[in-house]
């Protein structure tokens, strides 16, 4: 499973950083920023489908694998 | 562009509506609030200033979409239309082209042919548009941003405690506080100043001077008197930044340039007046409707007791619930919206809190569920005018909680609440009966 960050859409919620900080940052505009590349670490999977449940924006996707 | 419009002691950012002295900069829309009366009907006759619209604005909300009514309409003040589902707020929010900033708080006033035109209108960034508002934006967001705001924690919880040692001597099951004259309305304008580097001696003196400035927009919007107190007393705190530089916001907002040029002191105090006006009646809103909640929701109040980290998602559920923040956009050129014909110079209100009970969007919405694990709510407003304060105000709002419900474990409501009017939604009078303290 993956994430796909679409960063256009991203208004800086801070949604994402603050439930999932291990899979997001934040840069000094507030904008998210994400911190893994390829396959998600399982422990982390319902990080990040929290995360994505939870972005105003919609501007996280989960990729499932 | 225009010397009408030029800043000076005491000036407020006029997102609010009229200014007493700009017949050019601002129109005034024929419209008077005794020639319509009290609301009857809120689909065709739709006004938020109604004082029984804040009171019960999710039963309204939910009656008009179940009547099958998306954007509802009214004649009032000269004609606005009120998006009521998430997909329609979302589409307003997001269009533009279609829909401009120059404006956002609904009135007797519109910007006139020699206001600042858009896209950057008359109060940078909230009341401009694309392009100007990205840069105008991008110089603010810094001074915002989560790790700018994560170290004022402390400081926040300490001013909580503060206020509520400050109400004296509680006796169980007898008295009475008012939480949000006595507690909420404090705590946003004491974090602002704090932020800001104004002494903390001349904290209720600020306070004062803050709370009669914006009881004088919500009476006659925009008005100021020449001398004013509020303007007078930032002007010379910008002094005293300039003769002792510190680390702090006003600091931090002295030395932002435009187009390599510094900002004038004209518009260091109006950013100021705009954080005042956009950060402490909206915080202190939603600090007081979580506590209202609470009142009637021992069980809510017990769980956040129990497991303290239901907090997370506690947080976001009362803003989606009791989201305060109505904004307001002009109709940029004729459109047609879903049917609806608007036209240029219309009003349209943008209510987050009812695109947050819209249950295409969210499962039973009406209902607070103190740990909703789904919750995409868009009370710091959605696109790119999301709420600059919203890490801010979200530090704020849990703080407060936190700390209220570990003093007071139990409280109810003990009389009759009363309801701000217009677009920031809040208890303004809460009396809560504690019924037990902390030790």
């Amino acid at each position: 499973m993956r994430i796909h960050l679409e960063a256009d859409k991203c208004q800086g919620h801070n949604r994402c950083y603050a439930l999932a900080p291990e899979l997001f940052d934040v840069d000094d505009f507030g904008q998210s920023v994400l911190l893994v590349e390829g396959d998600i670490p399982a422990e982390l999977v319902e990080k990040a489908r929290l995360a994505a449940a939870n972005c105003p924006e919609f501007a996280i996707k989960i990729l499932e694998a | 562009m225009t010397d009408t419009a030029s800043p000076r002691p005491g000036y407020v950012p006029p997102i609010f509506g009229d200014t007493p002295e700009g017949t050019h900069v601002y129109q005034r829309v024929p419209y008077n609030a005794d020639d319509y009366g009290p609301v009857s009907d809120f689909t065709t006759d739709f006004d938020h200033a109604d004082k029984n619209y804040n009171p019960n604005a999710p039963k309204v909300w939910k009656e008009l979409r179940e009547g099958g009514c998306p954007v509802a309409h009214s004649d009032r003040y000269g004609g606005m239309w009120v998006p009521l589902t998430h997909d329609t707020v979302q589409e307003v929010a997001y269009d533009t082209e279609n829909f401009t900033s120059r404006s956002v708080v609904v009135g007797v006033g519109r910007p006139g042919d020699l206001s600042l035109p858009a896209p950057i209108g008359g109060a940078p960034p909230i009341t401009s548009d694309p392009p100007f508002h990205a840069m105008a934006r991008r110089l603010l967001l810094p001074a915002f941003a989560p790790k700018k705001i994560e170290p004022w924690e402390p400081e926040i919880r300490r001013l909580c405690n503060d206020l509520l040692d400050r109400l004296g001597e509680v006796t169980p099951g007898q008295t009475i506080i008012d939480a949000a004259i006595d507690y909420a309305q404090h705590i946003p304008v004491n974090v602002i100043g704090r932020m800001l580097g104004f002494p903390e001696k001349d904290e209720d003196l600020f306070r004062k001077f803050v709370h009669d400035t914006l009881e004088r927009i919500a009476e006659e919007p925009g008005s100021v008197d020449q001398g004013d107190e509020l303007g007078l007393y930032i002007f010379a705190q910008i002094d005293d930044h300039r003769a002792n530089p510190r680390d702090d916001l006003t600091s931090f907002l002295m030395n932002v340039e435009l187009d390599g040029q510094p900002v004038t002191d004209d518009i260091v105090g109006g950013m100021i007046v705009l954080l005042l006006i956009a950060g402490i009646d909206t915080t202190w809103s939603a600090i007081g409707s979580s506590l209202w909640h609470l009142a009637q929701h021992p069980e809510d109040h017990q769980r956040l007791l129990d497991d303290p980290d239901v907090m997370t998602f506690a947080l976001e559920e009362f803003l989606r619930a009791y989201a305060p923040v109505t904004m307001a956009r002009l109709v940029a050129k004729d459109n047609d919206f879903h049917g609806c014909p608007m036209q240029k110079d219309d009003w349209v209100l943008l209510p987050f809190p009812a695109a947050n009970r819209d249950p295409l969007k969210f499962e039973d919405p009406d209902t607070f569920i103190v740990d909703r694990q789904e919750n995409r709510h868009a009370a710091f407003g959605l696109g790119i005018h999301r709420c600059l304060g919203s890490n801010l105000a979200r530090l704020e709002l849990k703080v407060a909680i936190e700390e209220f419900i570990k003093r007071f474990p139990r409280f109810e409501l003990a009389g009759d609440t009363a309801w701000s009017i217009g677009q920031i939604r809040g208890p303004r009078v809460l009396p809560v009966r504690i019924l037990e303290t902390a030790d």
